[in-house]
């Protein structure tokens, strides 16, 4: 998040599109509903009447994977009435010329034809958003989770850019991440491009730093990401460590990422339950868990956190950072000599450029958020305040594409994907925590009744979901939170498999997944009521 | 422009105190460390007055005023503690405690549920005195595993409705009737699984009397020990709430949230209030596993599986080179996990072959 949790109860004009905040992130919504009480306007965009969308102001139902059809005709809206923030571009960025040029051909009228939500809608929205003092967004998966995910934030960016809604209370882009600490695992260098830190592996000067910090000097090239690992496997890739990941359950396309892990020599998984995952495993090494471990997460508004251990280790478990140490010293790799969770986590700070100025003294009380270059430096809260890191803010140009799949006369249905509130991911530890199954005791697929009553299903009764790649039955549920065509289902059942239907397409940048769109199709089971 | 500081200051049991306009006189001799008797405050709600244990002696008013709604204004002059005031005090609270049947108060049951039960101890007040008449009843046929809903405690604060209201914005639970009649219930009064209510637990940890209570936590009321709080993030969402777990010996026996976590100031959901039994689940891997010729997965010590571990990466290497091995870090494992995978990927086999599974 560009700007911090506290700062959601400031805007005057909040516009969520595509998080279903009040069951994903539901403390953070909590202060979305006092900004609405203080005053503050809401746009939702979402395809399922979500919470959300109930509270707005403004709702704008969208099909699903149209995002930027829709955020160009607001874009054009903007512009079109002089609502632009020209100080700000003029001061802070480049490329607003061509961009404004650029979204004059995308009429309301034109984004209603894609997005199918009615062009004064989205004159409205866009005149509501381009006209607030303190205009925030926030998004989660709804908005990543496609082929045409980097379109999507890039084409939030260009209404913040072009509003100058960013570095200032209240205001900014807002991805609300998922995970506890899914924002730490980028930070910490746990991805292809990057050292930790975010310092670019492709730079000759950080493969210095680290060839003097490791003792060994790391390839200039990027590596793979995994979903090119799991389409390699068995090839290129021979081996794998995962580290706390039902990637078969969680993954899209189950059939070919089971495939991919049988295909491997050899797989080493660790993590605190046998799943999905571990039955492809050579080695299984189990971890302590939450309330067992030592350590940190950084949460979404990059807030690093100590986490303690409040019980002994369940049986033999043992930390992650050991037992990776452990591998790595007994391979003969030099330099894995960590005692402790606090040696890790001060080499990590030491050689960050964003987490420099703490380390696990300073980090105790979870005070500073980063960057933080260096010690005694309080953390930013807000990012942007002063300037763009690189310089100038940079608009881009979108176009809209298609999904990876549309639907057609064989799968003439949407399928959109998502989380519950009372569930979580693969459900290995929400569905171990007593009580949990009184309010969520099975996956169902939720159906407009309309739908339920004209596709022959039965309210309650079974359903055959099929895509291009498999099918599950699944228990239908009338439902007016879907709309009409659309139908919505999690995959945190491992019973109710849904994650054997999509994987449809990647986006070229991210290799992000497209789980929020898949053309399915759905008949009755017979026999079922 | 500054102003002239007696602008802002009043007299505060004989002390001269500065106040910041909008403060209440509560929030006031709070700063100045004076110990009020509260009931029906909870900071982060609006103020509202009920209860009225909080009165103090105002010079130039007739009666005593609530301190927790009355805004501090320039030359007041405040006692928080004279003889008269701690009789009314101790009235309010026997009336108060007439109401609910004599129970010794767990404080499993919740964050605050201890507050009337310490206070009444603190003013010797006894219960039984006024002709007791009870507020509330109990809704044992809400089976939810969550909430008890033990209304016979209840003293109608109102702390639960308004926490719901105004710091969760759900609105699932109101106040029915008046006077003794008083009861907590739902729209239609149902069970609160029909109802709007999220299972989030903050009406359980803002009631002082324990007349709403973790029944999780109460599993282990009879098991010995002293109850300890750890300092901990939830585990679930990226949100990061700063939660207390509480144990009991080896035990987790619950979970509080924490009322100074910068992410949260008190606030959970239900994932983070209720599910974290996982940890000490009979299903939790317990020992290293290694697959043997016969294709199962089967017990092992730490040293043959660190081996297998080892020599099986050390062989892919040897046959099909170093970009044959890629590592997978978690976005649930602490940032320390993270670190390690990524620096066993690069520090180890000089690639950058390493991702997590924010893709997924
Ligand atoms: S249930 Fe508890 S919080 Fe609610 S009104 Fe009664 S005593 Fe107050
Ligand atoms: S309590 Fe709920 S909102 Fe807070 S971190 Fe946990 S899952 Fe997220
Ligand atoms: S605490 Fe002030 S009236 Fe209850």
């Amino acid at each position: 998040m560009s700007n911090p949790l506290k700062d959601m109860e400031k805007p005057d004009v909040i516009f969520c599109i595509g998080t279903n905040m009040t069951e994903a992130h539901p403390v953070a919504a909590t202060r979305i509903k006092k900004a609405l009480r203080n005053g503050a306007k809401l746009i939702t965009a979402d395809p399922r009447r979500i919470r959300l969308a109930k509270m707005a102001d403004i709702y704008l139902p969208l099909r699903v994977g149209s995002d930027t059809a829709l955020l160009l005709g607001m874009a054009h809206v903007i512009a079109r009435e002089g609502l632009i923030d020209k100080a700000f571009m003029d001061a802070r960025t480049t490329g607003g010329e061509a961009f404004l040029e650029h979204v004059k051909q995308f009429t309301p009228q034109w984004a209603e034809s894609i997005c199918g939500v009615p062009a004064e809608k989205i004159e409205q929205a866009a005149v509501l958003y381009g006209k607030a003092e303190k205009g925030a967004i926030f998004y989660t998966l709804g908005i990543t989770e496609h082929i045409c995910g980097v379109d999507n934030v890039q084409s939030l960016c260009n209404l913040v850019l072009m509003t100058g809604n960013v570095g200032r209370e209240g205001t900014g882009i807002n991805p609300m991440r998922g995970q506890n600490n899914i924002q730490g695992a980028g930070d910490s260098g746990a991805i292809p491009n990057n050292y930790v830190g975010f310092q670019p592996v492709e730079d000759p000067a950080n493969q210095a730093k680290f060839a003097e910090a490791y003792g060994r000097t790391v390839d200039l090239e990027r590596g793979i990401t995994k979903v090119t690992a799991l389409d390699l496997a068995g090839d290129k890739i021979q081996a794998m460590l995962i580290d706390g990941e039902n990637t078969v359950v969680t993954d899209p396309d189950r059939k070919h990422c089971e495939k991919a892990l049988r295909a491997l020599e050899h797989l080493v998984v660790i993590d605190i339950f046998r799943n999905e995952t571990t039955e492809f495993a050579d080695v299984v090494l189990p971890a302590t868990s939450w309330g067992e471990t030592e350590g940190h997460f950084t949460n979404t508004e990059r807030r690093i956190q100590r986490i303690r251990a409040a019980v002994p280790p369940a049986g033999q478990s043992k930390p992650d950072w050991w037992i990776i140490n452990e591998i790595a010293r007994r391979i003969g790799f030099q330099g894995f000599d960590f005692e402790s969770a606090r040696d890790v986590f001060n080499e990590l700070c030491e050689l960050s450029a964003t987490y420099k100025g703490i380390n696990w003294d300073i980090a105790e009380k979870g005070q500073h958020q980063w960057p933080i270059p260096y010690e005694g430096h309080p953390g930013t809260p807000r990012l942007h305040e002063e300037g763009f890191k690189n310089g100038r803010g940079v608009f881009k140009i979108i176009n809209y594409r298609d999904p990876a799949e549309v639907v057609s006369e064989a799968f003439p249905i949407w399928l959109t994907t998502g989380r519950r509130l009372e569930s979580y991911h693969s459900r290995t530890q929400t569905g171990r925590a007593h009580g949990i199954d009184y309010l969520l005791p099975e996956e169902v697929l939720e159906v407009h009744p309309d739908d339920v009553a004209s596709w022959g299903l039965t309210d309650g009764g079974t359903a055959r979901m099929s895509s291009s790649r498999g099918h599950v039955d699944i228990k239908v549920q009338a439902n007016p939170r879907s709309p009409r065509g659309t139908v919505f289902a999690s995959f945190c059942f491992n019973d109710t498999p849904v994650n054997i239907l999509t994987g449809g397409g990647y986006d070229p940048v991210t290799h992000t997944a497209e789980l929020k769109v898949c053309p399915v199709a759905v008949t009755p089971v017979s026999g079922s009521s | 422009m500054t102003k002239n500081p007696t602008e802002f200051s009043l007299t505060l049991d004989g002390k001269t105190v500065n106040f910041t306009p909008g403060e209440t006189l509560y929030e006031v001799a709070q700063r100045h460390q004076k110990d009020i008797p509260t009931l029906c405050y909870d900071p982060r709600l609006e103020s509202f007055g009920g209860c009225r244990l909080c009165v103090v002696r105002l010079e130039g008013a007739k009666n005593p005023v609530a301190s927790c709604t009355t805004r501090a204004e320039a030359g007041m002059v405040v006692h928080t503690s004279t003889p008269d005031i701690e009789t009314h005090r101790k009235t309010l609270l026997e009336m108060v405690l007439s109401e609910n049947r004599e129970l010794e108060v767990s404080p499993l049951r919740g964050y605050a549920s201890q507050e009337l039960t310490e206070l009444s101890e603190r003013y010797q007040a006894r219960t039984g005195r006024f002709e007791g008449k009870q507020s509330g009843e109990s809704r044992i046929d809400d089976t939810n595993p969550f909430i008890l809903r033990d209304y016979d405690l209840c003293i109608s604060c109102y702390r639960c409705v308004r926490v719901c209201a105004e710091e969760e914005g759900d609105y699932a639970i109101s106040v029915m009737n008046r006077g003794f009649e008083t009861q907590i219930t739902t729209e239609f009064g149902g069970l609160l699984k029909d109802s709007d209510c999220t299972f989030c637990g903050q009406c359980v940890q803002t009631c002082p009397t324990g007349a709403l209570a973790d029944k999780k936590a109460m599993r282990y009321s009879e098991t010995p020990g002293e109850i300890i709080k750890t300092r901990s993030i939830c585990t679930y969402c990226g949100v990061g709430c700063s939660v207390d777990i509480m144990t009991k010996g080896e035990q987790i026996v619950g979970l509080q949230p924490a009322m100074d976590g910068p992410a949260n100031e008190g606030a959970l959901c239900i994932k983070g209030q209720f599910a974290y039994d996982f940890v000490q689940h009979e299903d939790r891997l317990t020992t290293p596993l290694v697959r043997g010729d016969d294709g199962e997965l089967h017990e092992a010590t730490w040293e043959e599986a660190l081996d297998k571990a080892a020599d099986g990466f050390k062989r892919v290497m040897r046959i099909h080179g170093r970009h044959a091995v890629y590592g997978v870090a978690s976005g649930r494992t602490p940032i320390e996990g993270d670190y390690m995978m990524q620096r066993f990927i690069r520090a180890g086999f000089g690639t950058n072959y390493i991702d997590n599974c924010s893709r997924a």
